[in-house]
């Protein structure tokens, strides 16, 4: 493909009579490389009418397999019921395929809009020709074009391929939003019929002919190797077929079922290496942790200046533990490796990523390797890894047929990349009212992108920018990092720093408010009072839609107003991810338990694409929250993950699920963030709840021990 | 090995297993019936629940030995033709995100409610305790299995 340029649109060259095609750009909102514009989606109408769009994002349950066709089939004026969705495995064709950063509707808006208005255009201008009439006389409706003065109508499948032929318009007009039909609408997701009956597909379930199904021994330690192994009883298992390194620190198992691979592995004798970190302990990376906040530290936003402040000083220091993010579909991938080529089939949100770094292990070139990508259950970030693809093609070259490698769920918990743990220090100055003169918060948490080999942008990890930004109207404010190292492998987990960040700074706030004496609502709302725009990094935040979420979630929860009986609340707020989000938590006590009835959560995104799809990502935000701060805690001992499945790492049952109740507050901004902002401010907010009914602080978590 | 017959989803299947593998691969990895799912291994998530003569069952953790003379439904099997009460109920309440756990719900509200078919709240939280889902559906669901006991669905 030749790079478009300023040119946003490309018309692909397709057999004449095939339909019209239109490759668009998708940008990607996380720190991708901007200016090659090459086309990363695709638009089809087909003679037959079928309209699809083929797009390179992974759908793992956030519903971007719906609302990114919805933003399009608006514009178009198409008939929804004949639009489907094709996923897009790797290729260069699609630019940057990385499915995170809560970035999908946000980054495609404007570009899906146009690829559809553009296409309208196209097929009106086709009808016009047709019946020789002028193009002002004609409107698009419905998958249709119509000429009312002599009512004739051309369906768009009818006019494809004449379309097809006309160039395609630059600048086409876009729909004001309040002539939207299907945008913001209640649209039933298309994934759902085959998620109920046992069809859907995901990674786990593919199945190629003469498959087999592996699964491997890693080394417990992190950054231990293998010594050796002794494989004399496992080959007496049931249909184990080979058994080999796979890596300095891993061993395969094959046979010709998961449950023959899975004894195979259980009876295997391996000797570890277990290497520098064999007595590493979560005890000892807090102890380092807090040590480090006492390093040079890197600035991420300084207003004013906090030493020169007056007033009572308040200060505190939070912890938060390695998390998991544990999806319920554990790691697999599928390989067919051939002489010169392997294909997979990986449930993966890194399909380039997985790739490129398929054909590096394996040592092939990019382009012979071909990565299909199948549904997940969950992703959480967790398949931002590209691990289990190398895996998978490393077994099927070593046994020269087609391979599933499976993670079972100890390996999932015990051999993975987590939520990095992290310490803050909060510092306040207070005045005589109780209001801040100075507000300081210092993060230390190793860097993910530094340890996964990306150098910090200036100091700062590029993760850090859309998820710590401090949107308060504070006289005196300083934020700022420190890297910390860690050998435990980090990813980047629902939220990422976010969670970390929103915790420690959303709990201190409350504590000004103890210490003021002041209600927690009433004193974020004085902080947020005048409308100013903030600057962090890239983002221009809104103390005005702050407030907005704030106080849409405040009257929802009723705040203020007499609760049950024993009942108490708290608030939280952050943003990120370019979203605005306010949760209030209402608990009461069980002894020291708390219990969590009622999360009302307000957000601000923007122009909502599908609200039940946006309720849907709030509910299961909140609730992944939740179990994030009452028992989401990875702990290390003697170099090893200690946690093996879910009696130990116990997600949220329905038992203990709280009615979530989701308000969107009305915005005719462009959409933001979606998947990942509700789940910050749980924790405070939870935390705060806490303090009010005991007046007990947490200030690490999980708050269950 | 092993040779054994199971009758499921209403049709006799054989094939010759090593008779301790758990049912749960024998369904997937033998007859590819792929729609049961594997969450944890411990029948600690309900994501591998089918019916063994009607009540909720962990295939995880079942020896497939013990699942002869049985009669064995799966998701698959539900529904005789299209789909069954509780499956509509999923799609009006639109209660899948990633949708991986989702037979396993489905299979355990299917069995709550053939045998309680107007359940409380309580009855719900039960029976659906043993299913995980990290998408958080459970509001969705909780609506759902009121829906179907409703008739509605």
């Amino acid at each position: 493909m030749s790079p478009l340029s300023r040119r946003e649109f490309l018309s692909v060259g397709v057999a004449a009579g095939a339909g019209l095609v239109i490759g668009f750009y998708l940008p990607h909102g996380s720190h991708g490389a901007a200016g090659t514009f090459a086309p990363s989606a695709y638009l089809k109408i087909s003679p037959d009418g079928r309209i699809t769009v083929v797009v390179a994002r992974s759908e793992m349950g956030q519903g971007v397999s719906t609302s990114l066709p919805m933003i399009l089939a608006e514009e178009l004026e198409a008939d929804w019921r004949q639009i489907s969705i094709e996923q897009a495995g790797a290729s260069t064709l699609f630019g940057d395929q990385t499915t995170g950063g809560s970035a999908s509707v946000r980054t495609t808006w404007d570009p899906m809009r146009k690829a559809g208005a553009s296409a309208r255009e196209m097929l009106i201008s086709a009808a016009a020709s047709e019946w020789g009439v002028p193009r002002a006389s004609c409107k698009a409706q419905n998958s249709a074009v119509i000429h009312a003065d002599s009512s004739r109508r051309l369906t768009y499948g009818q006019l494809a391929n004449k379309a097809a032929q006309l160039p395609i318009p630059t600048d086409p007009p876009l729909k004001a939003a309040k002539d939207y039909q299907i945008v913001g609408k209640m649209i039933p997701r298309l994934d759902v019929p085959f998620k109920v009956d046992g069809t859907a597909e995901y990674g786990i379930d593919c199945r190629l002919p003469g498959m087999k199904y592996a699964v491997i021994a890693r080394c417990p330690t992190f950054g231990g190797k293998l010594r050796s192994f002794d494989e004399k009883e496992s080959r007496k298992m049931a249909g184990v077929s080979y058994i080999g390194k796979v890596s300095d620190a891993a061993v395969a198992v094959v046979a010709d079922s998961v449950w023959g691979a899975v004894e195979g592995r259980r009876t295997l004798n391996v000797e570890w290496e277990e290497g520098p970190n064999r007595d590493l302990s979560t005890a000892a990376i807090f102890a380092a942790l807090k040590a480090s906040a006492a390093s040079k530290a890197t600035t991420l936003y300084s207003r004013g200046n906090v030493s020169q402040a007056s007033g009572r000083p308040v200060e505190a220091s939070y912890q938060l533990p390695f998390m998991s993010h544990a999806p319920m579909e554990p790691g697999n991938c599928t390989a067919r490796f051939q002489a010169g080529s392997c294909e997979l089939w990986a449930p993966t949100q890194v399909p380039q990523d997985v790739r490129d770094s398929v054909a590096q292990a394996i040592g092939l070139a990019s382009d012979q390797v071909r990565v299909n990508v199948t549904l997940m259950g969950g992703g959480f970030g967790r398949r931002l890894e590209h691990d289990y693809g190398v895996e998978a093609a490393l077994v099927s070259k070593a046994v020269q047929a087609p391979v599933q490698v499976l993670w079972t769920r100890e390996d999932d918990m015990r051999n993975s990349t987590y939520r990095p743990a992290s310490y803050h220090q909060l510092n306040a100055r207070l005045d005589a009212a109780g209001w801040p003169t100075a507000f300081s918060h210092r993060i230390v948490s190793p860097s993910i992108n530094g340890q996964k080999g990306s150098p910090n942008e200036g100091g700062v990890d590029p993760d850090l920018k859309d998820e710590a930004a401090l949107i308060y109207a504070l006289p005196n404010a300083n934020l700022d990092y420190v890297d910390s190292q860690t050998p435990v492998p980090l990813g980047w987990m629902r939220s990422v720093y976010a969670l970390q960040v929103a915790f420690a700074s959303e709990s201190f706030l409350d504590e000004l408010a103890a210490a003021a004496k002041r209600d927690p609502l009433e004193y974020r709302l004085h902080l947020l009072r005048e409308d100013e725009d903030i600057k962090f990094f890239d983002t221009t935040w809104h103390t005005a839609r702050m407030r907005g979420a704030v106080e849409l979630a405040a009257e929802k929860a009723g705040w203020g107003k007499a609760l049950a009986p024993g009942h108490y609340q708290g608030i939280a707020c952050f943003g990120c991810f370019s979203s605005y989000m306010a949760e209030v938590v209402e608990l009461s006590m069980e002894g020291d338990q708390p219990r969590v009835h009622r999360v009302v959560a307000a957000i601000d995104c923007g122009q909502v694409v599908n609200p039940n799809i946006l309720e849907q990502q709030i509910q299961g935000g909140v609730i992944f929250a939740l179990t994030n701060a009452l028992r989401g805690q990875i702990t290390i001992e003697k170099g090893r993950v200690v946690q093996g499945n879910f009696d130990d790492y116990a997600p949220i049952r329905m038992g203990e699920a709280p009615a979530v109740e989701a308000y969107f507050v009305p915005s005719a901004e462009a959409p933001t963030g979606a998947g990942e902002p509700p789940v910050p401010p749980l924790a405070p907010a939870l935390a705060n709840a806490i303090y009010a009914a005991t007046k007990k602080r947490i200030r690490a978590l999980p708050i269950l021990t | 090995m092993a040779q054994m017959t199971l009758r499921v989803n209403g049709t006799e299947r054989s094939f010759s297993v090593a008779p301790e593998t758990p049912l749960l691969w024998v369904l997937r990895d033998t007859l590819q019936l792929t729609g049961t799912k594997f969450g944890c291994g411990a029948g600690l998530c309900g994501a591998c629940t089918v019916h063994l003569d009607g009540q909720a069952t962990r295939s995880c953790g079942m020896p497939v030995s013990q699942a002869a003379g049985k009669s064995i439904t799966t998701i698959e099997g539900l529904a005789a033709n299209g789909l069954h009460p509780v499956q509509q109920a999923w799609i009006r309440e639109q209660v899948p995100q990633c949708g991986y756990c989702q037979s396993g719900q489905i299979m355990a509200a299917a069995a709550l409610l053939a045998r309680v078919p107007r359940p409380s709240e309580d009855e719900i939280t039960r029976a659906m305790n043993g299913n995980l889902c990290r998408c958080g559906t459970y509001d969705r669901i909780r609506r759902a299995i009121h829906r179907a006991a409703g008739g509605a669905g």
